[in-house]
């Protein structure tokens, strides 16, 4: 009897040691690369949106019922494709410069083994970052990178989910001509612009868009996003006294820009900012007083109570301690999110099996956390179903005013400023 | 001259005596120290902060803001000289060297600890507005920090030329081994040397907050043009640091003006470089 019983036990604690070792096989965590500006000037965009990643990462791993009825991937117990396999993420700094980009994705890689990279934020860097993923042969998926020419490389490996320069100058263009019809002058069109891949490339898009659809770019300035004074751009601006003007600039130069133009008294009648630096909330918090009516895109509006974006806020704001999604965070996220389900329906952490899986997404509208239509990528990796909002500063928040079909608000110009 | 480039002009000169402003405290350690502190641009950071913090968390008002950052950095300074500074000075210039720059990364991430890396703002300026004088236009905040850092370099040159604490500075300077035996303590003139350095430090950080940004980084973005600004004014020299400071915003806000911000620095550096060719020493360095 006692022989029997120890025997009986020593086949359940087998049975358990067995059970145990078989489940954390299973649960063996994918590793996801996500290469941010955690440093540098663009640290605060870098830094919310690892934030809303990480949100992300908690859903996937963790659950949330009230999503789980609308997307499959918010269930919880990690991703099922894989055993139930939890998402583990591994940040990297790119210190705002694309060598650094380059090398932590490089070392992400070879030394963390992660089954795929996200990133980079800032274009210049996710044209290094991503090329040393695609020489070995590692998905590579962008959610906020907006350059042209990233998409044009022909590689392999690269996946972006972001709306792109074109879709915004389209979207400026036929809302500036639609202001236009409606009697505001929009004659003569200044391009502000920092001098990196972000700002060189958004800028001789929408020139071109604009050449097309027969507006006038009047005044063209390229600065550096590093300059600690910006008050001769702004003079040139006030010398000439254009009716528009749109600035594509990241954080500090928005704040500068801001500043130095209250200083210097001068306001367009319409101004846009190309989203980035103008959507921080580091600088919606501080310098939105100074910016009422300012025209801006966004493709993240609060939506309703149940929706995905509405959701999600709601866990990124107790996450945050108050702050609400941005743009920027929101598109972060979003790309997780799409990174996620790739590698779920991949069912492996095989790196071509990923690629495979990014290249079949087809993930409808109403789960999206951003406004795009959805996510199904071209033969380039570009997302088609990528779409954005313009919007204006109102009273400290962004609200969105085009198009018609989609705003909540009335458009109010002329640009108040102060 | 259109009143456009009168006014560009004035930018820059009060963009030069900002620049004046916060390069004055690194030319005096070096002065009486032969000590290039790297950590300059970050004590100018954390002046920032202190009268962001002073200002907003703590509601002392602009007022406060700038007294509070100077004893703050004042402090930092001569902790900095007792803790650090001292000890790496009777290594080889390279531990020196490194000694600070280890002090900059780590009051950097100390802020980026302390205060995140989100990009602050005061919410008005010590001087609201701006005036105009015959259609050009002066920013009362701007005016205000070019005015102090006029005053400052003055006050400090008055101090170290003039007086009997400056002439003991410039003997432990000259030389600290004589100068003990002529009684003075070379220790406690250095030490007082790092504290009047950091509070002319943190008065410029609390006037720039006003209108600029406050980040953990903005010590980079401002340290470079400090030692711009120092080597080209002559290192040591409080007045050619002034004089640097002012040709160097005039240079950079009329070729930003006339040939495009991307070529500012440039011209700037190119202009630098060629002082340095003629007069490695810089404009009023001694040889």
């Amino acid at each position: 009897m006692k022989e029997a019983t120890r025997r009986a036990f020593a086949a359940a604690a087998g049975l358990v040691m067995l059970g145990l070792a078989a489940s954390a096989a299973a649960q063996q965590p994918v590793k996801i690369g996500v290469i941010y500006p955690l440093s540098g000037n663009s640290a605060s965009a870098g830094n919310y949106s690892k934030m809303a990643i990480e949100v992300g990462a908690d859903v996937v791993n963790n659950g949330n019922a009230e999503l789980a009825k609308i997307m499959p991937i918010a269930k919880g117990g990690g991703l099922s494709g894989l055993g139930g396999a939890k998402v583990q993420l591994i940040f990297a700094d790119n210190q705002g410069t694309p060598a650094a980009g380059q090398n932590q994705a490089l070392r992400l890689i070879s030394e963390e083994k992660v089954a795929a990279l996200i990133g980079a934020y800032q274009s210049g860097i996710t044209v290094t970052a991503s090329a040393i993923a695609e020489r070995h042969g590692i998905p590579f998926l962008t959610a906020e990178s907006v350059a042209a020419n990233l998409t044009e490389r022909g590689f392999k490996w690269f996946f972006r989910t972001t709306p792109v320069a074109i879709d915004f100058a389209r979207a400026y263009s036929t809302f500036l001509r639609e202001q236009k019809a409606a009697g505001q002058k929009v004659g003569s069109i200044a391009i502000v612009q920092e001098n990196t891949e972000y700002g060189n490339s958004v800028a001789s898009v929408i020139a071109d868009q604009f050449a097309k659809d027969g507006l006038t770019v009047t005044q063209k300035i390229a600065y550096s996003a590093n300059s600690s004074d910006v008050q001769p751009q702004v003079l040139q601006l006030k010398e000439k006294n254009p009716d528009v003007v749109i600035f594509i600039s990241y954080t500090s130069d928005a704040i500068l820009y801001t500043k130095t133009m209250k200083e210097l008294a001068w306001k367009p009648a319409i101004m846009i900012a190309d989203n980035a630096g103008f959507n921080d909330p580091a600088f919606v918090k501080s310098m939105s007083s100074l910016v009422e009516g300012l025209v801006n895109r966004s493709t993240f509006a609060g939506g309703k109570p149940g929706s995905v974006p509405y959701i999600f806020n709601e866990l990124y704001k107790k996450k945050t301690n108050g702050d609400d999604l941005d743009d920027v965070s929101a598109r972060g996220l979003e790309g997780f999110l799409v990174m996620a389900d790739a590698i779920n329906r991949a069912g492996s952490t095989e790196p071509a099996k990923i690629r495979d899986a990014l290249k079949a997404t087809n993930l409808p509208a109403d789960q999206m956390v951003t406004g795009y239509d959805g996510v199904k990528f071209d033969d380039k990796g570009q997302n088609v179903l990528a779409s954005t909002l313009v919007t204006q500063m109102r009273g400290g928040k962004y609200v969105a005013i085009w198009p018609k079909a989609r705003a909540t608000d009335q458009v109010i110009l002329p640009y108040k400023g102060w | 001259m259109s009143l456009t480039l009168v006014q560009v002009i004035v930018s820059g000169l009060l963009l030069g005596a900002v620049y004046a402003l916060f390069s004055s405290g690194l030319t005096l350690v070096w002065g009486m120290m032969n000590v290039v502190n790297f950590a300059h641009g970050d004590f100018v950071m954390l002046g920032m902060y202190t009268a962001v913090v002073v200002w907003t968390a703590l509601g002392g008002g602009p007022f406060a803001a700038v007294p509070a950052a100077a004893i703050v950095i004042a402090t930092l300074g001569v902790l900095s000289y007792f803790l650090l500074v001292r000890h790496v000075m009777r290594g080889p210039m390279l531990a020196q060297i490194l000694g600070t720059f280890g002090l900059a990364l780590f009051l950097r991430y100390l802020a980026f600890w302390t205060f995140g890396a989100d990009f602050r703002t005061l919410p008005d300026t010590l001087v609201g507005g701006s005036f105009q004088i015959a259609g050009i236009r002066f920013e009362g905040s701007r005016v205000l920090a070019g005015g102090m850092g006029l005053a400052i370099t003055l006050i400090l040159h008055f101090v170290l030329t003039h007086t009997a604490v400056g002439s003991r500075m410039l003997a432990v300077s000259e030389d600290a081994t004589a100068a003990q035996l002529m009684g003075i303590r070379p220790q406690r003139m250095q030490a007082l040397a790092w504290g009047m350095a950091g509070a002319a430090t943190g008065i410029a950080g609390a006037l720039i907050a006003n209108f600029f940004y406050t980040s953990p980084t903005v010590g980079e973005t401002l340290a470079i043009l400090a030692f711009v600004t120092v080597s080209f004014g002559g290192f040591g020299s409080v007045m050619g640091a002034l004089v640097a400071g002012l040709i160097i915003g005039v240079v950079e806000s009329l070729s930003a003006y006339l040939v495009g911000p991307v070529y500012k620095d440039v011209i700037v550096y190119v202009l630098f470089v060629l002082v340095l060719w003629f007069r490695p020493q810089g404009l009023m360095g001694k040889a």
